[in-house]
């Protein structure tokens, strides 16, 4: 068998989350029918139960466990990272891996993977977090199921499934929901999971160097539900230069202190004195960040954090940013 | 008189033998070398003359052997083993082709592998027993005498008895332990650790805990001394090779660290703070 992707090159992963009977299954089978001429191996939970097989489907129980690193959230899944070693042992027979975890799954401990685990992080990337979503009953779980608001704030992609089993209104007001939690996103309504798979792979989501803009794919209206355990996004920007030493202390004070409340973060900085680019992204406590381009001429040098989490005030966070400025 | 030879290089006795998958793990069956590849084949090379076996249908994840038969297990759902000069021959199958792991034997030939969160082992006799684990083991490896199975799974070691009906003793340590190693004395069970570490145990009434951490990589790759005295490790650019036996103390002794300077990777994160280049 010819070679699919280059030695050097890593492997993309994707993780594929969404509520019970959202539509994960028709996503995935969606993806893994349509004739793209691409090779996927497939890590599905519940071997057996969700109607795909071949040779490279493999059966996955979450086993997710807390590093001994003293990081509390730091948790990841274990069964991956033997699998995925197991997996990259026949590189070559694949050009992507897709990932799809329980309905009630925390995408978190699935994304830390790829980030604390140097032998996973070595040889494959996390390409995205798609989040498939049921436009009729997505309201109803966003009340009683933490794990359903989780694994929308956590989505770079979502796809707002079943929308022929709604009224328009009823549409609109699930899409607000959603956009009220993440505004970041890419969104495809969709019936049956219908879209083009380009809509689906090769995002980058987590690719710094393809973090160039972190504008929210969605205007947030001004309209909050403020009651606890509330899952919403906010953005900050300093019209300008932030000082680096005093940001680089605050963002890991920040991130050690709310990292358990911290879902997702980026931002791009523009650093006193700095030509280039400062671009980082974060789960929970985990932070990766680099100079990447030059700021362009014509660009305006300002400063830009998001963070999407849970009962995260908003004014201190506000306040510890723009004390920051140069 | 002159006593003195001509200093030999050792890259005139090396032969590269090229298997066109990745090695999964190579095996002297007496003077034939067995390679598991990772597409699922066995090539069998004897003194420059190859053949290849098709073992698996899938790939191979484990291997092992002893001086006449080299096991192995894959993706397949089943364990295979074979001789120097025969052909595959089945000795377990997974209906539900979930993944072998790991797989050992014992020096008496007894044979242990997994299937999921189940381990079987099978006495040199054929009788196979079960156990279900709480996660999937990652290392199995037989005591150096007597029918005892160790098992490195989330949050500790399993030794267990598979001749009898005795819950298993289970060596406690939080974490994800990987590969796991006995001692040619029977001593002490020693874990390589997700975080870059080993974890060790000296056995008895209440086993003592062994500490080695601060490799650069994960230290996955094991081997005792024949005294028993030495445990060499992977792990760090350098192999590092730790004494035993330590003086008798009390709790967690931390060994020494090894040399981590000159490694080309990244170090993984070490505090609560964050990795990389922040």
């Amino acid at each position: 068998m010819a070679d699919t992707a280059p030695a050097f090159q890593k492997t993309p992963v994707t993780v594929l989350t969404g509520y019970l009977g959202a539509g994960k299954t028709t996503l995935l089978n969606r993806i893994l029918t349509e004739d793209h001429g691409k090779k996927f191996a497939v890590i599905v939970n519940e071997f057996g139960e969700a109607g795909i097989d071949g040779d490279l489907v493999v059966g996955a129980d979450e086993e997710v466990f807390e590093m001994n690193n003293g990081c509390i959230c730091c948790t990841v899944r274990g069964d991956l990272i033997r699998i995925l070693d197991g997996l990259m042992k026949r590189k070559g027979k694949f050009d992507a891996i897709i990932v799809e975890t329980t309905g009630l799954a925390d995408p978190a401990p699935v994304a830390q993977t790829f980030f604390v685990d140097q032998d996973v992080g070595d040889a494959t990337k996390l390409d995205a977090v798609i989040t498939v979503t049921d436009a009729k009953w997505l309201k109803e779980r966003l009340k009683d199921a933490p794990e359903a608001k989780n694994q929308i704030a956590f989505a770079d992609v979502i796809v707002l499934n079943k929308t022929d089993l709604v009224t328009p209104e009823e549409l609109a007001s699930v899409e607000a929901a959603i956009r009220a939690i993440n505004p970041y996103a890419k969104l495809h309504k969709t019936e049956r999971c219908a879209l083009p798979i380009d809509q689906l792979l090769d995002r980058n989501a987590f690719d710094l160097d393809r973090i160039l803009d972190i504008e929210p794919d969605f205007l947030e209206s001004g309209h909050h539900h403020h009651h606890s355990d509330e899952v919403r996004s906010m953005s900050f920007t300093i019209p300008g230069d932030v000082d680096p030493e005093k940001f680089m202390p605050w963002i890991n004070d920040v991130s050690q202190a709310q990292g358990p409340n911290i879902l997702r973060s980026k931002g791009i900085l523009a650093f006193k004195g700095e030509p280039r680019r400062f671009v980082f992204q974060g789960v929970h406590m985990i932070l990766d960040g680099d100079l990447q381009r030059d700021w362009q001429a014509g660009e305006t040098r300002e400063s830009r954090l998001v963070f999407i989490g849970r009962d995260l005030n908003e004014n201190e966070l506000r306040k510890g940013f723009e004390a920051c400025a140069a | 008189m002159n006593t003195t030879t001509a200093p030999v290089s050792l890259r005139e006795h090396v032969v590269p033998v090229e298997a066109g998958a990745h090695v999964v793990g190579a095996h002297w069956l007496g003077s034939t070398l067995a390679l598991a590849l990772a597409d699922g084949r066995v090539l069998r090379w004897t003194d420059s003359v190859s053949d290849q076996v098709e073992a698996h249908a899938g790939g191979i994840l484990c291997a092992c052997g002893d001086a006449e038969r080299l096991m192995t297990g894959g993706d397949d759902g089943r364990v295979v083993a074979l001789t120097a000069d025969g052909g595959p021959a089945e000795l377990a199958r997974d209906e539900k082709r979930r993944w072998i792991d790991a797989v050992t034997l014992s020096p008496s030939g007894s044979l242990a592998w997994n299937t999921g969160r189940t381990v079987h082992a099978r006495d040199d006799k054929g009788r196979v027993t079960s156990l279900d684990l709480a996660s999937t083991p990652q290392g199995l490896v037989f005591a150096p005498k007597g029918y005892r199975l160790a098992i490195g799974q989330m949050n500790g070691v399993s030794l267990w008895y598979p001749a009898t009906q005795t819950k298993p003793e289970f060596l406690d340590w939080k974490g994800s332990h990987l590969d796991v190693v006995w001692s040619p004395d029977g001593r002490f069970v020693v874990s390589s650790m997700q975080e870059n570490a080993l974890h060790g145990w000296r056995l008895g009434e209440k086993p003592s805990h062994m500490r080695m951490t601060g490799y650069p990589a994960k230290p996955r790759s094991l081997s005792w001394s024949h005294d028993g005295l030495w445990l060499a490790s992977s792990g760090a650019d350098a192999a590092i090779v730790l004494p035993g036996r330590r003086p008798t103390g009390q709790g967690a002794a931390r060994m020494r660290r090894p040399p981590r300077q000159g490694h080309p990777r990244r170090l993984p994160p070490q505090g609560a703070g964050p990795r990389g280049r922040l």
